[in-house]
């Protein structure tokens, strides 16, 4: 009790000094998940900021920036919307950010409405989640910006015929939706759409199925970690790949789980914004300013696109301080070269425009370390599921 | 005929892991009677500990496989010393409780230790080769992990119903005050047991880690599963849980093949249907 009060009293006492001393503090509340079996996407949002901001120093103009971290655990709006409510009301934040999971952005859309508090979604991949506020600003991608692509480019491929293998929720079903939309747009057959449960963990069936009807193609959205490393292992194992069945995906190979996936990874061909091995002096420096405080960093979308929403948001505080609307409005059509590469912030979908490069999975000569190699690129691509 | 001979093939294989991860619970909640849901934590160290022997420390997997069985071992034992001989003596309520603690604890170790990505096993290349089966191929460690997991069911059997060791054990858990009586050294048999089961949960983590991947949070993302086969093949008894792992894995195959949006769904559909009828399990002891 005694310690409690004395704790109490002194984070009275600080943040007295505090909002004496900096009355021009811009502050900004990141809502993501610090602990728990997500608590990487935390860690990383983490390590992006600090990268940011030891580049470009934590003040921007006249306005001195800090960021307030909240954890939420994992996919669980109620909290989400809990901690935002805390972060706007008694932390007195002018900007939100974060946002792994969908369903946690969508809960605390009413409340950014109301307080107009422009938020930056670091991570959260479904289109439709900008359309419950103006005042979302998306700076990592959505499922159909870059299952689209991916359906085109292999189509332009020569393959004609392929089969959906989703894992069954959300994303994965809109993964399915897009590529199957694509595909059979340009005149490909999509001959079976397999949607497998969330807890699988044998894909053989699955897989089996796939081979025995030999498509081009095998088209894949899985989450990240057991699921994705078992199913490649499969994949292989099952001799999809010497049968010559291409798989196809986007985020299966992220960097952060890439390296355990092994040899079995060489040569799947993913649909994507972000490589590690991105070819570009600005994704040198980046991945340098990251080396130089955290030597272990894996950098992934994940890093890149809290990155990205720093940028956005030192951009937003220096053109309107704390005032929201104008804020956002500062940001629509904003253009700038990420360590991805170019970004424009589209006025209408507030989701970043951006290239998606096609990649394949190989073993870097030199570190012996597997990398998403860049093999082809589709230019400036919108948030395709806008619309649909 | 194929989809026939693919799910009797594929589901014989996938059955046989979910007896290689549970057998190790089998022993320590079916025979000794604890509720051990700490039972996949020591999975997880076995497979941490092969993780960072293999990929780290760079030796060859079976080395390194022994090495983290034995080192498991090592750890199960001071913990049954210290905390399992209390353990035993609680409610069921309390060692859900405290097992469970302590999964949290190991879970928290292995995420300090090695964080929270995949913690891939590297298989020698004998184990990653496709194995031609006439009709199709299957990848050479699964049927590795069909043979292992007949010779554990073989072992067992030898161990529980032709030595003395086992004699002495099923006395112990039927009756401790009695067999204690007898001049039986309950508390020796009972750390050896707890050993044993520490043992198996860590070879069922290694050898399973092909198709149950091996991360910080393993314990409880298969929880439900490890508890499903040993409860549905009935306390006490390990042919059960060999049967009961086999049927549900054959069940689980066919429904992948032939329905697989609805696959989970008749799983836990007939894993219902089951203990409803027999809330004792396939052939537990009532």
């Amino acid at each position: 009790m005694k310690i409690k009060g004395t704790l109490a009293l002194g984070a009275a006492v600080s943040a007295l000094a505090f909002s004496t001393a900096h009355a021009d503090t811009i502050r900004v509340g990141v809502i993501a998940p610090f602990s728990g079996p997500f608590a990487l996407y935390g860690t990383q949002y983490q390590q992006a900021i600090e990268t940011y901001q030891a580049q470009h120093g934590t003040s921007v103009g006249e306005h001195e920036i800090e960021f307030v971290f909240k954890d939420v655990g994992g996919p669980n709006p109620d909290q989400a919307r809990a901690l935002a409510q805390e972060l706007l009301i008694r932390e007195k934040v002018d900007y939100l950010a974060g946002f792994t999971f969908t369903p946690n952005a969508l809960a605390v859309a009413p409340l950014i409405e109301q307080s107009q508090t422009p938020t930056v979604i670091f991570n959260a991949a479904t289109s439709s989640i900008n359309r419950e506020s103006e005042f979302f600003l998306r700076t990592s991608y959505t499922l159909w910006q870059v299952s689209e692509p991916l359906a085109d480019w292999a189509y332009d491929q020569g393959i004609r015929t392929a089969i959906t293998t989703v894992a069954d929720y959300g994303p994965g079903i809109d993964a399915e939706n897009a590529f199957r939309a694509a595909f059979e747009e340009k005149g490909g057959e999509v001959m079976d759409s397999i949607r497998m449960p969330l807890s699988t963990t044998d894909f053989t069936p699955f897989l089996q199925s796939v081979r025995d009807a030999a498509p081009d193609a095998v088209f894949a959205f899985l989450p990240g970690g057991p699921p994705t490393f078992t199913y490649t292992k499969t994949y292989n194992e099952n001799g999809l790949r010497d049968a010559g069945i291409r798989f196809l995906g986007t985020a299966e190979t992220e960097e952060s789980n890439l390296q355990a996936l092994g040899d079995q990874a060489i040569g799947l061909t993913t649909a994507y914004h972000y490589s590690e091995a991105h070819d570009t002096d600005a994704n040198r420096e980046f991945l340098a300013a990251l080396r130089e405080d955290h030597p272990d960093a894996v950098a992934n979308w994940a890093m890149v696109g809290a990155y990205d929403g720093v940028h956005l948001i030192y951009h937003m505080v220096e053109a309107a301080g704390s005032d929201g609307p104008a804020a956002v409005e500062s940001a629509l059509g904003l253009e700038w070269e990420s360590p991805r590469g170019p970004l424009t912030m589209d006025p209408e979908t507030r989701t970043v425009v951006q290239n998606v490069y096609i990649r394949e999975v190989e073993r870097n000569a030199e570190t012996g370390m597997l990398e998403n190699a860049e093999k082809g690129m589709i230019a400036t691509v919108g948030d395709l599921g806008w619309d649909r | 005929m194929d989809l026939f001979l693919n799910i009797a093939v594929d589901g014989v294989a996938y059955g046989m892991i979910l007896f290689m991860i549970a057998v190790g619970l089998s022993v320590t909640m079916g025979l000794m009677r604890v509720i051990n849901l700490a039972h996949g934590g020591f999975a997880l160290i076995g497979g941490a500990l092969a993780h960072w022997l293999g990929r780290e420390v760079g030796l060859p997997f079976w080395i390194a496989a022994t090495l983290a069985i034995a080192g498991t071992v090592a750890i199960a034992l001071p913990l049954e010393r210290v905390l399992y001989r209390r353990i035993y003596g609680f409610g069921e309520l309390q060692q859900v409780l405290a097992t469970i603690g302590l999964t949290f604890l190991m879970i928290a170790s292995v995420n300090l230790w090695q964080g929270s990505t995949l913690l891939a096993i590297d298989l020698p290349p004998a184990l990653r080769a496709p194995v031609d089966l006439g009709f199709r191929t299957l990848p050479a460690h699964r049927l590795a992990v069909i043979a292992l997991g007949l010779a554990v069911i073989a072992g067992l059997w030898l161990l529980l119903e032709r030595t003395r060791f086992g004699i002495r054990l099923r006395a112990a858990v039927d009756n401790r005050a009695t067999a204690s009586a007898h001049g039986i050294d309950t508390g020796l048999i009972y750390m050896v047991t707890f050993a044993l089961g520490a043992a198996l949960a860590a070879l069922g983590g290694i050898f399973g880690a092909e198709l149950l991947p091996i991360d910080a949070y393993y314990p409880l993302r298969y929880m439900v599963l490890f508890l499903i086969v040993v409860a549905v093949g009935g306390m006490g008894s390990i042919a059960g849980s060999f049967a009961a792992a086999l049927g549900l894995g054959v069940i689980e195959t066919a429904a992948r093949y032939l329905v697989p949006d609805l696959a989970t769904l008749a799983f836990y559909g007939i894993v219902i249907a089951l203990l409803a009828a027999r809330p004792q399990g396939l052939m537990g002891r009532v």
